[in-house]
């Protein structure tokens, strides 16, 4: 009797054990996984890289992240590395034997060589080739050190989508997102997380008991703006994402609401959301001067700017013609120059738009009958498609190569983020380990 | 032999409650346990509670000793004021607890409160905001109407950031949809 007893306190220690381990608030990694991949995928072997001079070896290796990267864009189907070895392990095109790639029908072959220069410090030397053609398509050589390893397998990724898809890539880039995680004593905490755009290097830059919201990158990458509820009423905030610090700036705390910060892309203004006048409207920010412009004046919701890639126009949602839909205002020296125009009337509910990176494209929250889903509209024809199939989605944001649009869903009961390229063919999952993710903002092209 | 069997009998259980206690004591994750023991306690106490219930249905009168605001049989104790979907108009049955929030705060003019309005999760975010605001605004505006002071009135809105209920069902939504009044002062 006495040893069952013993025998169950011991389990639920071991119980507590494990909720230790799973609790810990470590780096909760992202992990990406494509669910629906194009037919077609163009086929590529990349070589592993010739790394056997290294005194130091490099913390990841180059080749599985470029081949992560590249699957995961569902435009490409990596030749597994254990296939590989049979055919060969060229390092150079003096030594690629096209013949045996052709064979296995491989349409493109990457391969390369690592060189150390110094304690920390590498030089990565590829060639691309196009194997019936037998040809090369690029060949460069980079230095770079052991900490920058990430970025640039990341940036070869790039180069190679590049070349092979006439589209820039877009790997070396970053996702900033809010998790909303409750712990122990059910208390809510909110966290403004930024990861590469593969899920790794998860950082914290900002928590809070009280809700944040709304994170828009600045035109350079450099910072973010967003709403942060911490005094206990909504105030817009701008942080610098990199510096150590994370120096951080209050721009607004008028009465009401103050949300929906979004960057011009001169970087010179934010657009947002104030109801200081009794009404939310949507006023331009000029970051240098602090005056603030009215763009909108109507007794209606106004909400949610998204600024035209050339800065001439303002895509809103307003309920003012009784539910919510997208209304667009032009603008002329960041002045109203037009009365506002009715942009979508499909759907019951169209919200929350964000112009493709080339303005062709509109991305909105589309509902219909109860479910909300992701809708793109084509904006030289004014026809909606839409893009997913859940019920709960929402916070479309654009990859800044305009390939694939980032949302945050609702899966098994949690806030979880997606993405699905621009045609509606390729669809990814992102998991978090722990909590509820939302918002996802994806930063533009490093320069 | 007996003997011994019973003071283990007796000994055990508290062992165990005393480890329980320490763990809970660690770590929040296993205050579970704990609870589960104060709930058996709870349990008898509802029951000492259920023989009491006639005190207590002698308290729902109009003899409640203490202060209005905290008299549960009073309509003042009704502070949540729940909406339809995409909606901020205010339902029929809640006009007679807005009415009488907004006597009480004519009565009492150094009392306030802040409104909160809040959303379902549906739709987008900043919409949502926008919405829970003009909640809390339809519910200031009653209250205002009915006698409340301006200055007595705050309004606050976290749109479907601060759900009631968690849940992705009707149920849960129709919890989240409200206005909280949350009196500040008395």
């Amino acid at each position: 009797m006495k040893f069952r007893k013993n025998n169950r306190f011991i389990s639920g220690l071991w119980m507590l054990v494990l909720l230790l381990t799973f609790s810990i608030p470590a780096n909760a990694l992202l992990t990406i996984q494509i669910t629906q991949g194009v037919e077609g995928a163009q086929p590529i072997a990349v070589v592993p890289f010739a790394t056997d001079k290294l005194t130091t070896p490099l913390p990841y290796d180059l080749v599985s992240i470029i081949n992560s990267d590249l699957a995961r864009s569902g435009r490409f189907s990596p030749m597994p590395a254990k296939d590989i070895k049979t055919i060969g392990s060229p390092h150079d095109g003096g030594t690629v034997r096209f013949g045996d790639w052709r064979l296995v029908n491989m349409d493109y072959l990457l391969v390369g060589r690592v060189r150390q220069t110094g304690a920390i410090n590498y030089e990565v030397q590829f060639q691309l080739f196009d194997v019936f053609k037998g040809e090369q398509l690029t060949g460069i050589s980079y230095p770079f050190v052991a900490s920058d390893t990430r970025r640039m397998a990341h940036r070869i990724s790039d180069i190679v989508y590049e070349k092979l898809t006439g589209q820039r890539g877009a790997f070396d880039t970053r996702i900033a997102y809010v998790t909303a995680l409750t712990d122990f004593n059910k208390k809510r905490q909110f966290r403004l997380n930024i990861a590469d755009s593969d899920g790794f290097n998860e950082q914290t830059i900002l928590r809070s008991s009280k809700p944040l919201m709304s994170p828009s990158w600045s035109p350079d990458g450099q910072k973010l703006a967003y709403v942060s509820f911490e005094a206990g009423r909504p105030q817009i905030f701008v942080q610098q994402v990199f510096s150590a610090t994370g120096q951080r700036q209050r721009i607004t705390d008028y009465s009401g609401l103050n949300g929906a910060p979004v960057w011009s892309p001169d970087g010179k203004y934010l657009a947002m959301t104030l109801s200081k006048s009794g009404n939310p409207e949507i006023y331009l920010f000029e970051l240098r001067t602090k005056q603030l412009t009215q763009i909108t004046k109507h007794p209606a919701i106004d909400t949610e700017a998204t600024w035209s890639p050339d800065g001439k126009q303002l895509v809103f949602t307003s309920d003012r013609g009784g539910k919510a839909q997208l209304y667009t205002v032009r603008l002329s020296r960041n002045k109203p120059a037009s009365r506002p125009r009715r942009l979508t009337f499909e759907g019951d509910y169209n919200a929350r738009a964000v112009f493709s990176p080339d303005g062709k494209l509109l991305a909105m929250v589309h509902g219909n009958k109860g479910r909300f889903q992701i809708g793109v509209m084509d904006l030289s024809n004014n026809t909606l498609q839409v893009l997913t199939d859940s019920r709960l989605d929402e916070s479309p944001s654009f990859a800044p190569n305009g390939s694939m649009i980032i949302y945050a869903t609702n899966r098994n009961n949690r806030g979880v983020l997606a993405a699905v390229s621009v045609d509606g063919r390729v669809h990814q999952r992102i998991e978090v380990q722990q909590g509820d993710v939302r918002e996802p903002a994806w930063s533009p092209l490093s320069k | 032999m007996n003997h011994k069997l019973l003071l283990a009998a007796i000994l055990l259980p508290t062992v165990m409650l005393t480890g329980c206690e320490t763990l809970g004591g660690q770590d929040g994750g296993d205050v579970v346990v704990e609870d589960r023991g104060t709930q058996a306690d709870g349990g008898q106490i509802v029951g000492d509670g259920a023989d009491g219930a006639t005190t207590s249905g002698a308290q729902a009168g109009s003899e409640f000793q203490g202060h209005p605001l905290d008299n549960p049989q009073s309509i003042l104790s009704s502070r949540v004021i729940y909406f339809e979907f995409d909606s901020a108009s205010i339902r029929n049955e809640d006009r007679a607890a807005i009415q009488a929030h907004a006597e009480y705060l004519s009565q009492h003019s150094s009392a306030s409160v802040v409104l909160e309005g809040h959303t379902d999760e549906r739709g987008s975010r900043e919409y949502n905001i926008a919405l829970g605001e003009r909640r809390a605004k339809a519910v200031r505006q009653l209250l205002l109407f009915q006698g409340a002071v301006a200055s007595q009135l705050q309004t606050v809105s976290y749109g479907e950031e601060s759900p009631a209920a968690i849940g992705h069902d009707e149920d849960a939504w129709q919890q989240n949809r409200r206005v909280e009044i949350t009196y500040k002062t008395r």
